[in-house]
């Protein structure tokens, strides 16, 4: 079966007039979305993604600090708390079985003063509390061992050695790839403005037309409380907090070992500076409540706090140069949850607030949303087993297609290096283009593959990257 | 499958204008096999995509050829004096003190050689290491992708852009945009913008250059829609476009060098080198603007032909200095190359260092000293100015102490 992603003109309609085209839709392509589109993937429904980006994973899912997380200091006995532990789980196992790359460097949250560090021990307990048992206390001279090149003045750690690092674009990827190959239809640049909810049925006034669903799940990120009005429902407003993060070069990525997290205060949870599988260095993020929800920019007086915050941290980090600086939306909702919630008489699942933690348990929220849905009056039927997916590895930990002679023997294209910084192959590139899911825009396709994504920022391959990508536009 | 293991005895890394100048001269002295690696799949450099004129002025007869030409040429001598030029071939890293990891289509190999020459070159600093605020829009580019987009791939770039820096190289961006037949509507500096610079420009060009002037923030979306600047004075505005070059500030790619654990020099960020082009690691020499962001075409040629005397006499003697003193430089001079003291007493590239300033000094008397001695003193007679290249003479150097302090140039 071909998969059917459609990203222009009306949404076709070929079913009987008046029968509800497809059994659930799912409003939102993010990570969530996508790992709810790969769960209904297993039953015998019709079931349809929209997004109104051209892209899966092209909001918030994007942009965020790409950690893996145990959920070690979620708030105990909350929904998050026991999604992201058992999400972890599931996630660690999937990027196992798919190839996409995590790495278990570990956390340590660094204590610069007296006060934080007589935190550490209460830090501890929630994390026990979170059924999490591997955490420990570090001494300052531990420390120091540990992450030499830490700047002065740091007094201990708690250790959280199960913190991980994860692609935050190949998961979602991995994710709609499994779902459209099993039948789920992605609707890409196709936003919903306004929802008719009849007996048996919603009707979804699209950009691109109206669609029809019996069951609804709203996963609009940042748009789930105007989704969820549409609706007549007022529950929560989510107010994005935009976090800014610098990347720095790849050659600081032997400056740190750990994602370095700092103790979390009244304020928030602070900055970090932690690897990324691309072999790269983050500083971020920061934590600014907004009213714009598309208000993705960096600002110079953030740049200067995370330089600052940065500096205290690994000083030697603020030498190395700056590949990318970018800035993703959090969609929080004034409430220390996650806001899901079933409304089985409209057969409407609203999975909203999912904050910075979404990556990480992902795959049970998409469990937890389809034992909601099984609840709603809709017969699942019985699951069957998704044919497995494998995702090109984008992680610098693991081998990529440069370095293998035997790929490379059977097919040049991935010895031709066509992104130097990266060391994107033409090989890559032309599979990225040709996917199951395939980049609707030279953004698309560096998330796909890293072209574009290093340290020259196009210098180099920028051009030659455009015309692969014009050359494959349908 | 594994990695086919060779060896040859020079290799050089990066087919720019000083790799392959350099291994024209060394296959032409007799060095044995040189062999020179370029990851582009045609060599030349960044000339390659430089179509203005003005290349070559001073090494190849006439008034100077087009980037391309040059490249051609500088590719020619190289092959013709017997060096074996490999293009689409890519160093991924060091697998000992002499020996390479490469990727091609053809496979993988691990070469090792008896002297290896790194000429990676430089490049333009992008708008993100500049730490320029604001969106992340299609219509961003740098110079040398905007050339490659121009005149490699005929690409279209957009209708009004704005360009970032007043250089050489920035009006090399305007050329190109124009060309493209894009309107640039304005030049951008952080410098005071030269007096009368429209009549002091030989192409007529009359885009107001805004001096003293600083990028605040990107704006737009799906494409770029503005920049917005503010002048040293307060004021601010955004000037309406959909293109931006971010233009000059070079950075050397010393990825290769810093890999192999080669001291860069604080000032230049590039290797940090002798007269002889030698870097601290035995065998590794360097050449071209991998060592100096950014000189010219020319000046990266001849320093790749006058690496092959040391090379040969490495290659015989097997000798290498260390202990050498530095050469440093003191605010608001930039850095200096070469930037360590050659303790045979061999002078720089025509006899004389190379230096940059971060501001506009007017006849400044340059001061050189080791370890409260002082060496030499010389007053230039015209103006250095930001990004633009000015001299120190080299005759000093059999004064220095080579097994002394670092060697200071200071400005008075």
């Amino acid at each position: 079966m071909s998969p059917t992603i459609t990203t222009a003109g009306e949404l076709t309609v070929d079913e009987p007039p008046g029968s509800p085209v497809y059994d659930v839709t799912v409003v939102g392509a993010g990570v969530v979305g996508a790992a709810i589109a790969r769960e209904l993937a297993r039953y015998r429904l019709r079931t349809a993604l929209l997004d109104a980006g051209d892209d899966i994973g092209n909001g918030t899912s994007k942009a965020n600090t790409a950690i893996l997380h145990t959920g070690f200091d979620a708030v105990p006995g909350s929904l998050e708390a026991r999604l992201v532990r058992e999400g972890q789980h599931r996630l660690r196992a999937y990027a196992a079985e798919t190839g996409i790359p995590v790495e278990r460097v570990g956390a340590l949250l660094v204590a610069w003063d007296e006060e934080q560090l007589a935190t550490l021990p209460a830090l501890l307990a929630k994390a026990e509390r979170n059924d999490y048992h591997a955490a420990r206390l570090l001494g300052a001279d531990e420390l120091r061992a540990r992450e030499p090149h830490l700047g002065p003045g740091a007094l201990g750690a708690l250790e959280i050695p199960d913190e991980s690092i994860i692609c935050p674009w190949t998961t979602p990827l991995a994710y709609a790839t499994q779902a459209v190959r099993a039948g789920v239809h992605l609707h890409l640049n196709c936003r919903v403005r306004h929802i008719e909810s009849g007996d048996d049925a919603h009707t979804l006034t699209t950009t691109r037309g109206p669609l029809r669903t019996r069951h609804l799940i709203n996963a609009a990120g940042l748009y789930a409380d105007e989704l969820d009005r549409e609706l007549g429902h007022d529950d929560f407003t989510v107010t994005p907090r935009r976090g800014q993060l610098i990347v720095f070069d790849k050659l600081a990525r032997d400056l740190v070992d750990h994602i370095l997290l700092p103790v979390p205060t009244a304020a928030g949870k602070g900055v970090l500076v932690a690897p990324t599988v691309f072999g790269n260095v983050l500083l971020g993020p920061t934590a600014e409540d907004l009213d714009d929800k598309t208000a993705t920019g960096s600002t110079a007086d953030a740049i200067a706090l995370l330089r600052e915050k940065g500096r205290r941290i690994l000083p030697e980090l603020l030498d190395e140069e700056v590949t990318a600086v970018y800035a993703g939306l959090r969609a929080a909702t004034g409430q220390e949850d996650y806001r899901i919630r079933s409304r089985p008489e409209l057969r409407y699942i609203t999975v909203g607030g999912i904050r910075s933690t979404g990556l990480t348990a992902s795959m049970a929220i998409a469990a937890h949303v389809a034992d909601l849905l099984g609840g709603s009056g809709l017969d699942l039927g019985t699951p069957h087993e998704l044919p497995p997916v494998t995702m090109p590895n984008l992680g610098e930990a693991f081998p990529r297609p440069y370095q293998d002679a035997g790929l490379i023997a059977a097919d040049p294209a991935y010895g031709t290096l066509v992104c130097h910084c990266e060391r994107v192959s033409a090989g890559e590139i032309r599979d990225a283009l040709a996917g199951p899911v395939p980049p609707h825009s030279p953004d698309g396709l560096r998330r796909r593959t890293r072209a574009g994504n290093g340290r020259c920022q196009g210098f180099y391959c920028g051009a030659a990257v455009r015309a692969l990508f014009e050359e494959a536009r349908p | 499958m594994t990695r086919h293991e060779r060896t040859v005895d020079v290799l050089i890394v990066g087919g720019g204008p000083a790799g392959l100048g350099a291994g024209a001269e060394l296959a032409a002295s007799g060095a044995g096999r040189v062999e020179i690696l370029e990851r582009e799949q045609t060599a030349g450099g960044v000339p390659r995509h430089c179509h203005h004129g003005g290349f070559g002025g001073r090494t190849i007869g006439g008034g100077g050829a087009t980037g391309p030409a040059y490249a051609e040429s500088c590719v020619a001598a190289a092959v013709r004096a017997g060096a074996t030029l490999r293009t689409g071939v890519t160093v991924t890293g060091w697998a000992g003190p002499l020996t390479v990891d490469t990727t091609a289509p053809t496979g993988l190999e691990r070469i090792t050689a008896r002297a290896v020459i790194l000429a990676t070159g430089a490049r333009e600093r992008p708008r993100s290491a500049r730490l320029v605020p604001g969106s992340r829009p299609p219509g961003v580019y740098t110079t040398g992708e905007l050339q490659q987009a121009v005149h490699l791939y005929q690409q279209r770039i957009g209708t009004r852009a704005v360009v970032i820096g007043d250089e050489p190289v920035s009006r090399a961006a305007a050329d190109t945009l124009r060309v493209a037949g894009v309107d640039v509507v304005a030049m951008v500096t952080d410098r005071p913008a030269p007096k009368l610079a429209a009549l002091t420009r030989p192409s007529g060009d009359r885009t107001p250059v805004l001096g003293r002037t600083i990028v605040t923030a990107l704006t737009g979306r799906e494409r770029l829609t503005g920049v917005s600047v503010r002048h040293q004075d307060g004021r601010t505005a955004t000037l309406r476009c959909d293109t931006v070059v971010f233009t000059g500030d070079w950075i050397p790619d010393h990825e290769l060098a810093r890999r192999g654990e080669v001291t860069l020099d604080p000032g230049t960020r590039g290797p940090a080198y002798d007269a002889a082009h030698r870097t601290d690691r035995t065998g590794v020499f360097a050449v071209g603007n991998l060592l100096h962001g950014v000189e010219s075409a020319g000046v990266a040629l001849a320093e790749g032909r006058a690496v092959a005397a040391p090379v040969l006499r490495h290659l015989t003697a097997g000798d290498w200095p260390t202990g050498r003193p530095a050469v440093a430089v003191d605010s608001p001079l930039r850095w200096i190359a070469p930037n360590l003291v050659d303790p045979d007493g061999g002078l720089p590239l025509r006899g004389r260092f190379v230096l940059r300033t971060d501001r506009r000094l007017s006849s400044p008397l340059l001061v050189v000293s080791q370890d409260g001695r002082e060496l030499h003193r010389q007053r230039l007679l015209l103006p250095a100015v930001p990004d633009r290249p000015f001299h120190l003479r080299g005759d000093w150097l059999d004064r220095a102490d080579p097994g002394g302090g670092t060697v200071r140039v200071s400005v008075h």
